[in-house]
């Protein structure tokens, strides 16, 4: 095991949140992905001996979660909502863009490692059609035009800023390590609501 | 906990397809309805593992007091409940149509390979889609296809095609057998079993997925492709393999065994047993075996000979010598009472010895002291609060011991104590407190169990203080012997210091009903020599004469074989296949296997485990049939013309009625303590390894635990050696070279597996526990 | 009277408003000191009497079933919020929570104290990372405030809380299957009983609510029952999160008294979009029952939508207009639910597999008009055979939309594909109609 005795610490960390260590698995395998960027044999390994299972039982959790990557993504991973509100709203059409653009299908990545491509399911930001993730930000009420130039952005190390999320787009990596529970500090960047958010709000001040 | 049913049980009547069915409480509806007759099929569902309710199989309509459910439920799942009415397919077109719909979506994605799938002829799957299914499908979709198939282990192929993912092999192996190494991985439709790709499915236990597998997705690697179930013609068994004592069954096919299948018995293995016992019959057609008898010419050699030519030559080689008789540990017990007589009444002697293992004079007086009293059982492992496991390793050396202990281990946290030197992966499943000293043994009540093992015979003192510590307590005693014969050898007096039936030899009214049983004037009266001895009197010619009865030498001691090489000692093997023996034998005598002769043997608990003859056609005889004609040959007839006229003569001697023998008093001796550079040395068998019986079976052997020098963090760090370098164990004699496995051993000790590949204590070290060896970085 | 009822969202427009100072500028846990100085029981019994019940779909009385864990039996118990919102067209608790998220934990004090648990945990769905932040930086002020941890609010109750996030798991929504995950085990759905009341999260008493649930109870501790009950239908009282969502001029999220219909929230919302007209709706995302124009006044309650056949759910409105194919949209749900499926159960597993083929060989214009009663058999044979709801939910949209636009399916086989011009429908297309 390489992990250093400082992410060894963490991971110790993440298990003494819970009541039964079992439950920290999904934390760590997000943790795993925050350094490697996907669930390497490494992770797999150290997570069964910090937890006393067999290493079959994390590959059963770790390949159940779509969220978990079982080869590298990019250092932009990008998800297209396909699902079918998106879709009909311009998800389908911005997804075909954006392959085609980047010359990638669904579940690969660009060559230089820098983007990957996934049609993502309904992500809880319907109001907001259509939706594209950046590494599991919002990017909302995105065109085909909108989407290249995010994913080109991306590509040059210069992607633009989630709609509501921080100020800067967050590595793959380092939003993995948030999904592990671990705090980066940005919570209080970006706004409280986007506009379709506080649509009855602002209604009801309206006097309707 | 006991199925029994008892009165305090409540009982439930249901109603189901119009009948009465009355059952205890927390029956499960499935299983009410086969109490009637009434099979709904099913794939998930079994019995010895929890619910699952996944594939959906068992719909019917339920209502209960007059409430119907709005949809069928799955009545693997569901108990039953008082003023229930249950409608199966048979009365409900509700429950017959989902469980046609059902059947045809388990169908879309199955790959119509029945014709050259294994399990074809014996297919729930088959069977239930012509019982239970639509005549014909509406798919007309891609059917999802996979690598086919994939080996998860060297012995278990996995065909992920055929699987409908019923999860009953990944239920057993994390609810039976504590080995969660086969897990369903990935989601949905892409379901599937699978392993870690860097650890197969390393289970002792692993071939109980394939037979309770309701499809052919699982298939074992020997078998695969070797026959059709309908031109087996099967043959319920006994295992020969260890003291659990399974029930089997065994298949053959025009006179050789192709597969073997745990039976069901609930009282002993429910309906499991190990890999070894599945696996491990190959030695009966191997090309070693001996093929007819033979008789050392003036050359030197070996030749092959007549019955009667060699029964001659044996009779004339034993006539008249100071004989002794070793008795392997898998011998039945007609065969082993065949010896017993044999010595006693053709060879005058009660120079016989069944231990063909490392043994002890105070093992001996033990034996005797509990030889009719082997009465504990796996019920009283059921219902034990605490069970203490002494000098033995049930995963290893009795692994249906271990199955019972761990079901009650996950059932109720029974607390298990081990006088072990260090947790094994079978202490550590069982969550046992590891002691290395009997003395700190405490709380143990009537209920309590003491299983103490064979190697108990290697510590001095060691069955002294255990027949102590259960007179104490209270607590049951069982001796657990590894091999599956040892118990019966016992009974059949095929030891110096028994007669049969458990008689002292010393009490002449025991020896009086055993003349009287055999019709004989006298009997000797001098206690036997114990292995070691008889090997040792040859000598110095106290001894000119043994009888070897599938001993492999190696097993007693380094020297044993050069014992009997370098003498004038006539010696007659009685073996199945060519060995160490028959190499320097002067005449050859060719034995039947297990599966080739009926008999039995007695399990740990004292149950007679019987079989019958599996290969009916076969000619090769049993040990009592070939012993009782050289006795008529020696003019010293025993009469004992098969296994039948053994039991009927057993029978009628029964059990010794008389006082036991008292229970040995040998006090412990200190053990010289090793210097940093030395440990002492501690071992024994694994389950899979190098043994006789397992000879010619790779695919089980590429399961077995690969050997480890087992030593502690702190001798690691002083030798500068980590997980898995390699460290040399080595005395006088020779060394064992294998990589660390750093563990919870004492930090004067060193364990090694006693006859694995790499690593054969005797052979290798010359001793195989006890001895200080020098352990250093390799 | 306004239609629009602003409790959960009435601050969302303040750009604090998820912190734990724009929270308590309003009030916030006040109610959780007050409901500490009540007796537990008190607590159960307002929820109860109030009349709340779960906004997460299947709309069980939230008091209730709070009043289902066993009190006095020496175990640990558990309170788990559901925050897994991942039903297609759901959207109401993701923007809830990142503008506010302490009003989920107050809730969950106030709900925890109630059922004597001391430890809560939220589980989180994890692919909205910066929801995620906000509700791990609302945890660590209330910790800091003293309203999680030992002795909250000096009141002498301990509490902690895990934010525990998911991975991707559309299935761990439904509750069982939500604690054998929290648990570290693959999310699939467990047998019942026992109910999760009884043997939960490690198999301890548990009570398992949905995120808006449980951040309605702060309001209805502080304002009370009368003024909770003011709002809503006779069964069904109180307010609730509307989402809005696809082909309306303005979508979003609307607060109202429960029974509202979509004709007075379309109205809100500015109506369907400009120049076209309502073809088809789910009220409560695609688990639901399809609804047509012809649904537009059923009052949007628990009851008024299943007396109508369907389900009032997460009160998901999709809304697609005349351009949208019903069966291009009804394919995409089910490769969602194909993809989603957690693989136990027979039904479900084969089911979306079979399903999925066989509606894109529809889309395709390929086979003939008895594959659609082919199509309804086989949805038939998976609806209600299957281990959990997800497959039921599978069947909702196919047999919904074959009932309501049979027609349209054929179209497809005669016209040998799909007639419809997906550009029609997209938003851009809107913007540059417009």
């Amino acid at each position: 095991m390489s992990y250093s005795a400082e992410q060894s610490a963490i991971m110790d960390s993440i298990i003494s949140r819970y009541p039964r260590k079992r439950s920290s698995i999904m934390p760590l395998l997000h943790f795993v992905q925050s350094i490697s960027g996907y669930v390497t044999s490494e992770g797999i390994e150290t997570i069964a001996a910090k937890l006393e299972l067999s290493t079959a039982e994390v590959t059963a959790v770790s390949t159940f979660y779509t969220q978990y990557k079982s080869e590298p993504v990019g250092e932009y991973h990008v998800g297209i909502c396909t699902n079918t509100l998106c879709a009909v709203m311009g998800g389908d059409a911005i997804f075909d863009a954006v392959s085609d653009h980047l010359d990638i299908a669904n579940d690969e990545m660009t060559s230089d490692g820098k983007v990957s491509l996934e049609r993502i399911e309904c992500n809880a930001a319907c109001d907001y059609a259509p939706v594209v993730m950046v590494n599991w930000e919002f990017f909302d009420n995105q065109t085909v035009q909108s989407a290249k130039d995010l994913v080109d952005g991306a590509r040059a190390g210069n992607p633009p800023a989630p709609t509501r999320g921080p100020k800067t787009l967050r590595t793959w990596k380092e939003n993995s390590a948030v999904l592990a529970g671990l705090s980066d500090g940005l919570a209080g960047e970006g706004p409280s609501a986007g506009g379709p958010s506080l649509l009855g709000l602002k209604l009801s001040k309206e006097g309707k | 906990m006991s199925t029994e049913i008892t009165s305090d049980v409540e009982m439930i009547t249901v109603v189901i397809d119009g009948f009465d069915v009355t059952v205890p409480k927390g029956t499960l509806v499935i299983r009410a309805a086969e109490k009637l007759g009434i099979q709904i099929p099913r794939f998930c569902d079994h019995p010895l593992l929890s619910p699952a309710g996944a594939c959906r199989q068992c719909l019917v309509d339920i209502e209960i007091n007059g409430r119907a459910f709005p949809k069928p439920q799955a009545s693997c799942t569901i108990p039953v409940e008082n003023g229930m009415i249950v409608k199966t397919q048979l009365t409900s077109e509700v429950a017959d149509k989902a469980q046609k719909g059902i059947m045809e979506l388990l169908l879309i994605n199955h790959p119509l390979d029945c014709p050259v799938c294994d399990k074809g002829g014996e297919c729930p799957l088959q069977n239930q889609a012509m019982s239970n299914g639509r005549e014909s499908t509406r798919y007309e979709g891609v059917k999802r296809t996979y690598e086919k198939p994939t080996a998860i282990s060297s012995q278990v192929l996995l065909d992920r095609e055929r699987c409908v993912l019923c999860a009953r092999c990944t239920r057993f192996s994390e609810e039976i057998a504590g080995d969660p190494f086969i897990t369903l991985n990935e989601r949905g439709a892409l379901q599937q079993v699978g392993i870690y790709e860097k650890d197969p499915f390393l289970s002792y236990f692993s071939g109980n997925t394939v037979q309770i597998c309701p499809v052919g997705a699982l298939t074992g690697a020997s078998y695969r492709f070797r026959s059709r179930p309908f031109d087996l013609v099967s043959t319920p068994s006994a295992c020969e393999h260890c003291a659990s004592g399974c029930a089997m069954r065994t298949d053959v096919r025009r006179g050789k065994t192709l597969r073997r299948l745990a039976g069901e018995d609930a009282e002993v293995n429910e309906e499991w047993n190990c890999d070894k016992g599945r696996w491990a019959f190959k030695y009966i057609s191997s090309k070693e075996r001996v093929a007819s008898p033979m008789v050392r010419g003036a050359d030197g050699e070996l030749h092959e000979a007549s019955w009667p030519e060699a029964l001659a030559a044996a009779a004339a080689g034993l006539k008249g010598k100071r004989a002794g008789v070793l008795v392997g540990g898998r011998s039945t017990i007609e065969d082993s009472y065949a010896y017993a007589k044999f010595a006693r009444v053709a060879l005058g002697t009660n120079d016989i010895d069944f231990r063909a293992r490392l043994h002890s004079d105070e093992e001996a007086a033990f034996l005797a002291s509990i030889a009719t009293r082997i009465n504990v059982s796996y019920r009283d492992l059921d219902k034990a609060d605490h069970v203490v496991l002494i000098d033995f390793e049930p995963e290893d050396e009795s692994p249906i011991i271990f199955l019972r202990l761990y079901k009650q281990v996950r059932k109720r946290s029974l607390t298990i104590t081990t006088i072990a030197p260090l947790a094994s992966r079978g202490s550590e499943k069982l969550g046992a407190t590891v002691l290395s000293d009997l003395s700190k043994v405490s709380g143990l009540t009537e209920k309590s169990v003491i299983l103490v093992g064979e190697r108990a015979a290697e510590t001095m003192g060691r069955f002294t203080a255990v027949s102590t510590l259960a007179k104490s307590s209270g607590a049951k005693l069982a001796w657990v012997p590894r091999r599956a014969g040892e118990v019966g050898a016992l009974i059949a007096g095929a030891i110096g210091n028994l007669l049969p039936g458990g008689r002292p030899v010393g009490d002449a009214s025991a020896r009086v009903d055993i003349q009287s049983a055999w019709g004989v004037e006298s009997l000797p009266t001098k206690a036997g020599k114990a292995t070691w001895e008889i090997l040792e009197a040859t000598t110095d010619g106290r001894i000119n004469a043994v009888v070897v009865g599938g001993v492999d030498p190696l097993d007693v001691s380094a020297e044993a074989l050069g014992q009997l090489l370098d003498t004038e000692t006539f010696v007659l093997s009685l073996e199945i296949s060519h060995s160490a023996i028959t190499a320097i034998a002067d005449v050859v005598l060719p034995v039947a296997a297990v599966s080739e002769k009926s008999g039995s043997f007695i399990n740990w608990e004292g149950r007679p485990r019987f079989f019958e003859k599996a290969i009916a056609d076969s000619l090769t005889r049993s040990d009592t049939r070939i012993l009782s004609a050289l006795a008529d040959e020696m003019g010293t007839p025993i009469n004992l013309p098969s296994a039948k006229a053994v039991a009927k003569e057993l029978q009628a001697i029964g059990k010794w009625d008389g006082a036991a023998a008292s229970a040995p008093d040998v006090s412990p001796i200190s053990l010289p303590v090793p210097d940093a550079a030395h440990a002492t040395l501690h071992s024994w068998r694994q389950l899979l390894d190098l043994g006789t019986l397992q000879a010619g079976e790779e695919n089980l052997a590429g399961t077995a635990r690969p050997a480890q020098v087992v030593i502690s963090k702190s001798r690691a760090e002083a030798l500068g050696v980590g997980e898995g370098d390699a460290v040399t164990v080595s005395t006088a004699r020779g060394s064992i070279t294998a990589p660390a496995h750093i563990g919870a051993i004492d930090d004067s000790a060193v364990w090694l597996p006693r006859n694995s590949n790499g690593s054969q204590c005797i052979a290798n070290l010359g001793a195989a526990s006890g001895l200080v060896v020098k352990v250093a970085k390799a | 009277m306004s239609k629009i009822s602003p409790v959960l969202s009435a601050h969302w427009d303040e750009a604090d408003s998820f912190t734990i100072d724009g929270y308590k500028r309003h009030g916030g846990y006040n109610a959780a000191l007050k409901a500490l100085a009540m007796e537990p029981d008190a607590v159960i019994a307002q929820i109860k009497d109030s009349g709340l019940r779960g906004r997460g779909g299947a709309g069980f009385p939230t008091g209730m079933k709070w009043s289902f864990i066993p009190q006095g039996d020496g175990k640990e118990h558990y309170l788990v919020v559901n925050a897994d919102e991942s039903e297609p067209g759901t959207c109401k608790d993701m923007p809830l929570l990142m503008a506010n998220p302490h009003v989920l934990i107050e809730g969950m004090i106030i709900a925890s104290y109630a059922i004597r648990a001391n430890y809560a945990f939220i589980y989180i769905r994890g692919e909205v990372v910066h929801v995620v932040r906000r509700v791990q930086e609302a945890i660590a002020e209330a910790y800091k405030a003293g309203m999680l941890g030992k002795n909250i609010g000096g009141k002498g109750f301990d509490l902690e809380l895990v934010l525990h996030i998911g991975a991707g798991a559309y299935i761990c929504g439904e509750e069982t299957a939500l604690l054998d995950s929290l648990e570290g085990f693959r999310g699939q759905p467990r047998l019942r009983p026992p109910f999760p009341a009884i043997a939960g999260l490690y198999a301890r008493p548990t009570v398992v609510n949905n995120v808006e649930s449980i951040a309605s109870v702060p309001a209805i501790i502080e304002r009370g029952n009368e003024w909770f009950q003011s709002m809503g239908t006779e069964k069904s009282k109180g307010f609730t999160l509307y989402s809005l969502s696809g082909h309306v001029t303005n979508p979003g999220q609307i607060e109202a008294p429960l029974g509202i219909t979509l004709r007075e929230l379309l109205e809100l919302a500015g109506g369907v979009r400009a120049g076209h007209t309502l073809k088809f709706w789910t009220p409560g995302g695609s688990s639901t029952p399809l609804f047509t124009a012809e649904h537009l006044d059923v009052p949007l309650d628990y009851e008024g939508v299943a007396a109508a056949g369907s389900m009032l759910g997460t009160k998901a409105l999709q809304i697609f207009d005349e351009t949208t194919c019903i069966v291009r949209a009804v394919l995409r749900w089910t490769e969602f639910y194909k993809h989603e499926s957690c693989g136990k159960c027979t039904p479900c597993r084969e089911g979306t597999w079979w399903l999925v083929q066989m509606i894109r060989d529809l889309e395709d214009g390929k086979g003939t008009p008895a594959d659609l009663d082919k199509l309804i058999d086989i949805t038939n044979n998976i609806a209600g055979r299957s281990f959990c709801a997800l497959a039921d939910g599978a069947a909702s949209p196919i047999i919904s939309s074959v009932k309501y636009f049979r027609a349209e399916y054929e179209a497809h086989l005669t016209n040998g594909g799909c007639p419809f011009d997906p550009a029609k429908s997209t938003l851009f297309a809107t913007v540059g109609q417009a």
